[in-house]
Formats: structure tokens, C-alpha cells, sequence
């Protein structure tokens, strides 16, 4: 058992969650801050495992948050990509232009 | 006592940077937001005992992910000022959406309590007398063997992906014709001369070279005959 009790970290990392969710509420148009909003939303899950794995001594939290942590830096890797090749071929990352697929 | 007090700290001022990545005006310091907020879950997860995720958090994010979002927001030129129209719009939305969540989360949280066979459940218990890191790389080879390799295999789609999304081709650049330079005979490469004994190459027109650039067969803009590319 950790020297701060589970129900803190489950708050903290609540509070983070909602936070990432806000975000991208709150910034509908760039595209990147949407990015780091969900950077903030994995870190949550990531605060959600560890703090787990720490009251029940078990390491296989800490595992499944290593590979969140993989998952989150390769989504950030191919989004920025995305982003940077939109903003070649179109000049704004705005996320309400992206219709081109739109029927 | 504190141990606590210091949690209180790292996750007063994560949260608080948190809400600043969300609402800064200048997305350059949200993305410094972003790295503070990462360094101080590194301490929280610091505080919980796990030190080794702790750094691969301060490595792979502050390290890579964080820098690799400020090197976006620098390099593209974008009217930030025009993408933070509509806050007024979609503010009210957002807070309901958040507050909902959190108050979903928090009745959540109120009704639940731990069973106390949960602990027989579990996956690997922490070995004793052993370091956080070597706890986990004695499982992460051995039982999670298939989620290491999937984590790597996750890598390197990601890192093949970005390359092959952001790779352009310049029409400038020079590029190594495999076909023209496997296709080069020694004919039109090399001339035998003979030089005058005692007269330098100055007497056979300075360096030697050969006679005369091969015809255009080329299409593309390969190097120009001669200058032995790649050899």
C-alpha cells in the first residue's frame, strides 16, 4: 500500500480526464490542441493504472500503462503527421474544413 | 505526512496546468503546459512507486512527444488568433459534457469498494526486495512477451506511417539513377592516354577526362555525365 490513498489518485486523474475532454470541446478548430487534449486523456488512464497497481501490489498496471504510453507517442507521431500534410495541402488546420471526404 | 503533502503539490500543479494546456491563448505555451503536467505526473507516479514509468514518462514524453509537438506548432504558420474563434459557442458545451462526466465519475467512485478476494486475482504480484525496474523487465520478457512486441510492432507502423506521410519528394533533389549508373560501360567512362613522358598532364589538356558527355538519354535530372556518382 502507497503512502496516499487510492481514492486521491482516482480524483486526480478524474479530474485530469475531464479536463482533456473540455479541451476538446473547448478548442473545436485547432487541431493540435485537440492532439494534446488527448495526450491529457491518456494520462489519466496511464495515473488510473499505476495508482491500481500500486494498492494491489500487482505489476502487470504498470505494464498495461507502458503499452498506453507506446500507443499515445505513436498517435501523436501520426496526428502531427496528419496535420503537417494537411497544412501543406491546404494552408490551415482548421478542423472544420476537413470535408473533403464529405459526400 | 509527507509524502502526502508532496502529492497535494504535484497534483495541485498538474491539475492546474492541465486546465492551462486546454486555455492558453498561445498554443506554444500550451505545449509548455503540456511538459509541466507530464513532469509532475512523472512525481505522482514517482510517489506510487512506480519509478521506472516514471522516467520512460519523462523520457518519451517531455523527450519525444512533447518536443514533437512544439516543433509543429512552430513550423507551421498558423493564424492561431483565427482558431480560437467560437470559444464563446462551444464553452457552455464543453462544461456541461465535463461536468456531466465528472459527476458520472464521481458516483462512480462513492459506491465502489475494493473485494477483498481481488487480491488473489492478481496477474503478477510485486516480487520483494527486488527494484521497481527489474520487476518489471523479469515480466515484461517473459509473460508480456506478446504486448512487448506489439508495442514495437505499434512503433514501427507509426514510425513507417509518419515517414511515409510527410515524405516529399523535391524536384531539386538529386537522386542516385540505379539503372544509368549499373548501365555505365567502361568505354564511356574511361579513355587510355598516353602521356608524353616527361610533359605532365598539362600537355593532354590538364586532367584526364572522358572525351565527351554521353547523349541525353535521360529523362529525369540526373547528374550530368562524368562526375561519377556513387562509386
Amino acid at each position: 500500500m502507497m503512502a496516499v490513498g487510492l481514492g486521491h489518485y482516482l480524483v486526480v486523474s478524474a479530474i485530469l480526464l475531464v479536463l482533456g475532454i473540455f479541451g476538446i470541446f473547448l478548442n473545436r478548430k485547432n487541431v493540435i490542441i485537440i492532439l494534446m487534449s488527448i495526450e491529457l486523456i491518456l494520462l489519466a488512464v496511464n495515473l488510473n493504472f499505476v495508482a491500481f497497481s500500486a494498492v494491489h501490489n500487482d505489476l502487470a498496471g504498470q505494464v498495461m500503462a507502458m503499452l498506453v504510453l507506446t500507443v499515445a507517442a505513436a498517435e501523436a507521431a501520426i496526428g502531427l503527421a496528419i496535420v503537417v500534410i494537411y497544412f501543406r495541402n491546404r494552408g490551415s488546420i482548421q478542423v472544420e474544413d476537413v470535408n473533403l471526404m464529405k459526400g | 505526512m509527507i509524502t502526502a503533502i508532496l502529492f497535494y503539490i504535484f497534483a495541485a500543479i498538474l491539475l492546474v496546468s492541465a486546465a492551462m494546456v486546454v486555455s492558453a491563448r498561445n498554443p506554444v505555451h500550451s505545449v509548455l503546459f503540456l511538459i509541466l503536467a507530464f513532469f509532475n505526473a512523472a512525481a505522482l507516479f514517482l510517489i506510487a512507486g512506480a519509478e521506472f514509468l516514471a522516467m520512460i514518462l519523462v523520457i518519451v514524453y517531455v523527450g519525444a512527444v512533447a518536443v514533437l509537438f512544439l516543433f509543429v506548432v512552430m513550423m507551421l504558420d498558423v493564424d492561431f488568433a483565427q482558431l480560437r474563434g467560437g470559444i464563446q459557442r462551444y464553452w457552455l458545451v464543453g462544461a456541461t459534457v465535463g461536468a456531466v462526466l465528472f459527476v458520472e465519475l464521481a458516483l462512480v467512485l462513492g459506491g465502489w469498494t475494493l473485494s477483498p478476494s481481488a487480491v488473489r486475482l492478481r496477474m503478477s504480484p510485486m516480487p520483494s526486495g527486488v527494484s521497481n525496474a527489474e520487476a518489471l523487465g523479469r515480466i515484461l520478457y517473459t509473460d508480456y512477451i506478446f504486448l512487448f512486441q506489439t508495442a514495437g510492432l505499434v512503433l514501427l507502423v507509426a514510425m513507417i506511417g509518419a515517414i511515409v506521410l510527410t515524405l516529399r519528394d523535391r524536384k531539386t533533389s538529386r537522386h542516385q539513377n540505379i539503372r544509368r549508373q549499373t548501365e555505365r560501360t567502361v568505354v564511356e567512362t574511361l579513355e587510355m592516354v598516353s602521356a608524353p613522358v616527361g610533359a605532365g598532364t598539362t600537355a593532354s589538356g590538364g586532367y584526364l577526362r572522358p572525351k565527351a558527355p554521353e547523349p541525353e538519354v535521360v529523362e529525369e535530372h540526373a547528374p550530368a555525365g562524368g562526375h561519377g556518382h556513387g562509386h
